[in-house]
């Protein structure tokens, strides 16, 4: 069953630039894809098509059964809690402990203390940080803090995983910790999950299906995929 | 219950971010204080203006004489038009006879007594009386105007002319009173628009964190919108001590009259508490109002 539909749909910003071409995509749930392509080339724009961020200008797309190019501002937070969002910076809370900044995404969508308690600690414990529960953000190493992102995206159990270049300020290792981390999630709660990478090692040693994107145009769908450099 | 709880956190927060940005909040409050404390004295003044503006009218009566040939038929046809003029109160006509007239003044002083006998009833300069009130006093001289072409009617009179203006000027202060007001009122709600807007802007992270996580507009708004109503609330401590012991102590001081015995102050009890009220009521709209309009304008939600 397809988790995500996209059915032409195009994306021109007010400035003029069109950042992705009659686009027709179908992910299916419990799957793992990379979104790839060259800078500027539509993946971000794709990513936030998909929670919502940025309007498609032409065309539908459906996120588990929510109608997102017509979703008011309004009800934007139903599609919010049925998805996790990851990204480059990590946007943690820099004055809210590791457990607050998880606890906090539970707290705002009106979820009770003793479910709060439960899922973050489940959440952190997946990610390999239950040690570090009171430590401030400021006292974590980059690849931890983004441990912290993740367990926050996915502490209320989301269905979708979204991931815009997690690794993108990692180093190799480190970027590979993040890839079990999420390989992890995908493999054990059945998690869907979408991330935009240029990062090739990554691409090449996971061999999950991978969306190529060329000057917003898709290129290339492929089950079972490795990074194809458009550039040769 | 889960109401009950978000509405604790955001009560929580909002006294939290009134204390941190601290210099804007007290600006925003005495902004508030001074509108309140201006607001509470225009509520009070136009509350004892139409007090003894009522008061003043529930006295006001005209008088009208007729001519002194008017035979009882003509008595009995004045009477008659005057109940079909709108303006007045039916049941406040009276008529009194020249001869009524005579024996209550003559009862009244032995000066009178001894020169009103000397006139025979052709001489005397009394005449038969009519004694009307008005429903609304602003058009007391019109309706006179209009009983003053009622035939035989010799002269109308009412109040010396002085009522009418003072009432028409107690109508007209009140109004300069209210523009006053709703001026001050829009200038504070500018301000606390400001004040909020850089709260929100000092939490602008949180806000797009949270709106990532799936929090509901009405999550990220409640707290900003108890944020403007906290500081209507502090913004109006003063005024209310103000309000009451103020009113008490100019009460006191003039026992209850301005000026002259014509005009009367309302009581303190239970108006004090009245106004107070409608102070701290006011307040709470205003910082409502203001940072209602600064999270739309600033969030987009
Ligand atoms: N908010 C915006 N307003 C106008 N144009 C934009 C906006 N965001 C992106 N673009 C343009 O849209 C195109 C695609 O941008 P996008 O960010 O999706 O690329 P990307 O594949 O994520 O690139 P990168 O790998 O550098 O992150 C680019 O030409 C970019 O300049
Ligand atoms: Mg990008």
């Amino acid at each position: 069953m397809d988790l995500i539909r996209l059915k032409n749909v195009e994306k021109k910003y007010k400035n003029g630039v069109t950042a992705i071409y009659d686009l027709n995509l179908a992910i299916e749930k419990g799957s793992f894809t990379f979104v790839i392509g060259g800078s500027g080339s539509g993946k971000s724009t794709l990513i936030k098509m998909l929670y919502r961020e940025e309007k498609p200008t032409r065309g539908q797309i459906i996120v588990g059964g929510l109608d997102v190019a017509k979703l008011r501002n309004t009800k934007v937070y139903k599609l919010r809690r049925k998805l996790g969002i990851v990204f480059q910076d990590y946007r943690l809370l820099p004055k809210l402990t590791v457990y607050e900044n998880v606890a906090f995404a539970m707290e705002v969508i009106g979820a009770t203390k003793e479910v709060t308690r439960k899922n973050v600690l489940r959440a952190l414990e997946e990610v390999g940080l239950k040690n570090k529960v009171h430590n401030y953000p400021d006292q974590l190493s980059g690849g931890e803090q983004q441990r912290v992102a993740i367990a926050r995206a996915i502490v209320n159990n989301p269905k979708l995983l979204l991931c815009d270049e997690p690794t993108g300020n990692l180093d190799p290792e480190r970027s590979m910790e993040i890839m079990k981390v999420l390989d992890n999630i995908n493999k054990t709660r059945g998690t869907t999950i979408i991330m935009a990478t240029h990062d090739k090692e990554i691409v090449n040693s996971m061999q999950k299906q991978v969306v190529t994107l060329k000057d917003g145009h898709l290129v290339n769908f492929k089950k079972k995929g490795t990074y194809i450099d458009e550039n040769n | 219950m889960r109401i009950i709880r978000m509405l604790g956190r955001s009560i929580r927060d909002a006294f939290k971010s009134v204390i941190r940005n601290f210099s804007l909040s007290l600006a925003s409050i005495s902004c508030i204080t001074i509108t309140l404390i201006i607001v509470a004295i225009a509520v009070m003044a136009s509350f004892n203006v139409q007090n003894f503006t009522k008061e003043i009218e529930k006295d006001l009566t005209i008088v009208i004489f007729l001519n002194n040939e008017s035979t009882e038929d003509d008595v009995a046809r004045v009477e008659q038009e005057l109940r079909e003029i709108p303006n007045i109160d039916k049941s406040s006509i009276t008529f009194e006879s020249k001869q009524e007239v005579k024996e209550s003044m003559q009862k009244e002083s032995e000066v009178f007594d001894t020169v009103l006998n000397e006139w025979s009833e052709d001489e005397s300069p009394l005449k038969d009386t009519f004694q009307v009130k008005v429903k609304n006093v602003e058009q007391i001289s019109s309706t006179a105007e209009r009983i003053e072409k009622i035939e035989q009617v010799n002269t109308v009179r009412y109040g010396e002319g002085m009522v009418d203006q003072m009432i028409t000027a107690f109508s007209s202060i009140e109004k300069v009173t209210y523009g006053v007001v709703i001026a001050l009122v829009i200038v504070t709600v500018f301000l606390i628009i400001n004040t909020i807007k850089l709260t929100i802007s000092a939490r602008r992270r949180e806000i797009g964190i949270m709106r990532l996580v799936g929090a509901s507009n009405f999550t990220i708004k409640t707290p900003f919108i108890v944020e403007g109503m906290i500081l209507g609330l502090l913004g109006s401590i003063v005024p209310v001590i103000f309000t009451t012991y103020g009113y008490l102590a100019f009460y006191n001081h003039f026992d209850g009259y301005l000026f002259t015995q014509l005009i009367q102050l309302i009581k303190p009890e239970p108006f004090i508490y009245s106004t107070a009220g409608i102070v701290i009521v006011i307040g709470i709209l205003v910082g409502m109002v203001g940072s209602a309009g600064a999270v739309r304008k600033y969030l987009k939600i």
